[in-house]
Formats: C-alpha cells, sequence, structure tokens
C-alpha cells in the first residue's frame, strides 16, 4: 500500500526516489464540495515549502493550495483542466495534481503521517 | 459560543448532510451536491430547513402605522394576507436587514428576518414601536421555517396537505405570491408563497411540534417526484442565478436600498400619493435627487473556468471602479455569474469591465438582472 504523507493544509502525497506526487486529501474534497477548476503551475516552476503555488476552485468557494515540500514541477496532471472532477472523484490517484522534484527531502520529516493527521482532523472537529 | 441548531439538526445528519457554521446555526451546506441539489429545484422541488430564520409578530391597534413609520415599502396598501418585501434602514439609508412583511390584519403582522440579524431586528423593531399602541413578540424560538421550492412545490404541498386531511383557508392553487394562508385540522401551520430560489414556491411556518413530522413526510412524498433536501450552498447559488440579494453581501448598513437596485420597494411618495415619514426616508429622498453613490450591478464570464468571488476588485482599465458582492460558477447557466457594486460616475460608463483573481485580470460582460428567470 502507498504511503502517504499529509499536511494541516490538507494536502498530501507520496514518493518514489526524489519525487513527490501531491494530491489534496479525501477530506479536503469532502469539504471543498464539487471541483470546477484547479490552477496549477508550469512545469519547471521552483516551489517552497509552506507557500501557496496554485487554486482550487469549487462551486462554493476558491482555496488556495500549499506546496507540502520544496523542489521542482516535473509535471502537472493535464487531465484536471478538461475533468477537474477527477479530483472528487479519486483524489489521491486520477486526481492528483503535481509532481515535484523535492530539493530538500529532509522535509519530508516536518510532514504529518496518515495517524498524525487522523489525530489533527478529529481535534480540529 | 456553541452553535445553535433548528429541531431538524438530527434529520440533516442522518441524511448526511454537511453542516457548517451559518452566522451562528449549525445548518446543512449540502447534502449530496451543490450543482444537483440547485438543479432538483429548478426541475422539481426542494425541501430546504430555513428554521434559523426570524418570525416576529407585531400587534395592536397602532401596528399598520407603527410598521409604516419603520420600513420605506408601503404597508397600508397591504391586504389581509398579503405581504411584501422590505428593509429596515438606519435614518441615513444603510440597511439593517431586508424582510418580508405580512398582514393578517390590520392589528396584527408578522416580519420574516435574517438569521445573522434576528436579535437585532428584534431590538431596533422594539425601539421604534414603543411610541405606538403595538406590540412586538417573537415567534421564532418555537416556529422552524420550511421552504417548498421548484415546479412540483404546489403539487406536493397539496398532496402534504390532502395526506393529513387538512384545509388551506386560501386554496394553494389559487394562492398568489406573498400571500398568506392558514393550514387547519390535526396540524395547524401557515403557508406563504414566497422563496429565495427564483422558482414558484412557499414557506411552511410550523410549530417545533411538527417539524421534523412534516420534514420527514414531505420529503417521503415527494421522493419518486424527484424533491430531495436542499442546503445552504444550493440556497445560495440559486438566489444569485436569481439575483436576489443576501445580507452581508448585496446590503448591508453602507449600502442603501436604492444603490442596491430595490428603488421598486421603495415608496417615497408623489404629489398625489404622498408617503409617510419612515426612518431613512429624508436620506433616501436626498440620494434620490442626485447620482447614486454607487449601484449594485450583475455580470457573467462566459468564458472563463474561475467564478468571481466576494472581495474581487473591478476594474475599466486601470482604475478599480468596484468590488464583487457575491459570485460562483452558475449551475444553470454553466458559466461564471457575479454581482457586485461600480462606484460613480463608472456605473454609467460603457468602458469594458475586468476582474482581478491573484494579479491577473479576466474580462466580465455586464449584464441586466436577474441571470435567471423561470418560464411562466
Amino acid at each position: 500500500m502507498t504511503q502517504y504523507y499529509y499536511t494541516k493544509t490538507h494536502e498530501c502525497f507520496s514518493v518514489e526516489g526524489d519525487i513527490a506526487t501531491l494530491s489534496i486529501t479525501p477530506h479536503a474534497v469532502d469539504q471543498l464540495g464539487e471541483i470546477t477548476y484547479v490552477e496549477l503551475p508550469k512545469v519547471g516552476t521552483e516551489l517552497t515549502a509552506k507557500a501557496s503555488f496554485g487554486e482550487i476552485e469549487s462551486v462554493k468557494t476558491v482555496s488556495e493550495l500549499y506546496a507540502p515540500l520544496s523542489g521542482t514541477v516535473t509535471e502537472i496532471n493535464t487531465a484536471l483542466d478538461s475533468e477537474p472532477e477527477r479530483v472528487n472523484e479519486d483524489p489521491l490517484t486520477q486526481g492528483w495534481m503535481i509532481k515535484l522534484k523535492m530539493s530538500q527531502p529532509e522535509e519530508l520529516e516536518s510532514c504529518l503521517s496518515e495517524a498524525d493527521y487522523q489525530a489533527y482532523l478529529d481535534a480540529s472537529a | 459560543m456553541s452553535l445553535r441548531r433548528t429541531p431538524l439538526f438530527e434529520s440533516h445528519q442522518s441524511l448526511g448532510a454537511r453542516l457548517v457554521d451559518f452566522g451562528g446555526w449549525e445548518m446543512p451546506v449540502q447534502y449530496t451536491s451543490i450543482l444537483k441539489e440547485h438543479a432538483a429545484v429548478r426541475t422539481a422541488a426542494g425541501l430546504f430547513d430555513v428554521s434559523h430564520m426570524g418570525v416576529f409578530e407585531v400587534t395592536g391597534s397602532d401596528a399598520e402605522a407603527a410598521l409604516q413609520a419603520l420600513v420605506p415599502n408601503n404597508i397600508a396598501r397591504l391586504k389581509d394576507h398579503g405581504g411584501l418585501y422590505t428593509q429596515l434602514c438606519q435614518a441615513d439609508g444603510g440597511v439593517i436587514d431586508d424582510l418580508l412583511i405580512f398582514r393578517w390584519s390590520a392589528e396584527r403582522y408578522w416580519l420574516i428576518v435574517n438569521a445573522g440579524n434576528r436579535e437585532v431586528d428584534f431590538a431596533w423593531v422594539e425601539q421604534h414601536l414603543s411610541s405606538y399602541q403595538s406590540s412586538l413578540q417573537s415567534l421564532a424560538d418555537h416556529t422552524g421555517i420550511l421552504a417548498l421550492q421548484g415546479p412540483r412545490a404546489e403539487s406536493l404541498l397539496q398532496r402534504l396537505l390532502d395526506q393529513h386531511k387538512l384545509r388551506s383557508t386560501s386554496p394553494l392553487d389559487t394562492l398568489r405570491p406573498f400571500h398568506l394562508t392558514a393550514i387547519e385540522g390535526a396540524i395547524d401551520f401557515v403557508v406563504s408563497r414566497s422563496g429565495y430560489t427564483g422558482e414558484d414556491g412557499f414557506e411552511l411556518y410550523v410549530p417545533y411540534a411538527h417539524l421534523v413530522g412534516l420534514w420527514t413526510d414531505l420529503l417521503s412524498l415527494g421522493e419518486a417526484e424527484g424533491l430531495v433536501p436542499v442546503g445552504l450552498g444550493a440556497r445560495d447559488t440559486l438566489r444569485l442565478e436569481a439575483a436576489m440579494p443576501l445580507y452581508g453581501h448585496e446590503l448591508n448598513r453602507h449600502i442603501t436600498p436604492l444603490e442596491a437596485g430595490l428603488g421598486w420597494s421603495v415608496k417615497l411618495g408623489t404629489d398625489t400619493l404622498p408617503q409617510p415619514d419612515f426612518v431613512g426616508k429624508a436620506a433616501l429622498l436626498a440620494q434620490k435627487q442626485a447620482p447614486l453613490p454607487q449601484q449594485r450591478i450583475g455580470f457573467v464570464m462566459p468564458d472563463s473556468r474561475r467564478a468571481p468571488r466576494e472581495g474581487y476588485p473591478l476594474f475599466m482599465e486601470d482604475t478599480e471602479v468596484g468590488v464583487v458582492t457575491s459570485g460562483s460558477l452558475s449551475p444553470t447557466l454553466g458559466y461564471p455569474i457575479g454581482m457586485g457594486y461600480l462606484k460613480a460616475p463608472y456605473y454609467d460608463q460603457e468602458t469594458p469591465i475586468t476582474l482581478e483573481i491573484r494579479g491577473q485580470r479576466y474580462p466580465v460582460e455586464r449584464i441586466t438582472l436577474p441571470f435567471y428567470r423561470r418560464k411562466s
């Protein structure tokens, strides 16, 4: 089973080698409702951990996307441009957003485990 | 402070609603999906719990005069069981709340006010009634409100009455918009033909003891005809398409009803038909003699994927000329729509308008409100 890392801003990602694949969490999807548009950075953009890198629009609201890690965008999920509903249907696989080549892998240590994230949600419920 | 709940809270939970804080109330924002709930109201019917709204009763021999002196619309023209849309204004014309007023008789009226303003409104009305032979009572702590909206609302409500062998003082099929009728029988409640969706529909003012029962009965008898529970998310997109103002967005204490494009509900009087004084009249009269400082507008973005949102600035070339107060993807039209205010003198100009989202400008196309009008 794929291991995911989480943030308190409701992003999550899996890691393969030095590449992180980013999504938003199923909890975030549930809160946003129907996704209508995802604005993603261009391939090659340098991201800084905790800085905003895009936006996600639902019928109800618009939210910022925050980078959990620093690095370079190597790929974006272009399918979301015409089918943003993939984020609703399957946020972790079909609905992934960007792939990031990590520049500071030690930042992984400050990310939450699934259990930590769940505990964080329970505490803020 | 803990959130207030309506008697339907547990019903919402068991329907799987996502609940949010709405003006201090824990209310359903959606049950399944905003888009599906929105479509149900436009094509079949939807049922809303709006029990967080306030119902006040004004009684007494001076009730008519007292209300006439309080609001800009013409209370004196109401007949028994008729109602109107109006506002509570400050002396400077700024809006404290918008509301419906229904007349039971010249000595008994109902005021239907917004949830977030219940306490403020009560205090405001009470203070203004003090010099009249009238008294004010809130029915809100024991009266819930259901809104049944959509093209099938009338037939569904009729079936509910038939099922319980209830009688409506005025038959539903001839009940006119903004009119009340009393429902009598084993369950007594009140129905008005009104709503906040741009569709035909009714609002049911139900004693708390019967609220869960009527909600459940309506949903089960209407299920086969497409009736679904609808949350505040779709309520907002529905009213936005119908260009109905939402307090706190298109209306607040710094906006007058004239600026909001609600002049049709403001009666300043003519030589032959004078309007008695009301709170804010002098300010509104003065405002009518001069160009308005700002005006509510509507716009669409047919080619945009991004929706306008409250607070986004509006530009003409490089001049900031206004601000968005509400915006969303329009589920009916399939593209983003928005309402906002343009400052003087820009609202009279035809220079193209752009909207700024995250530092980028997007063209918007100004239109005459509303965005959606039902075919009747």
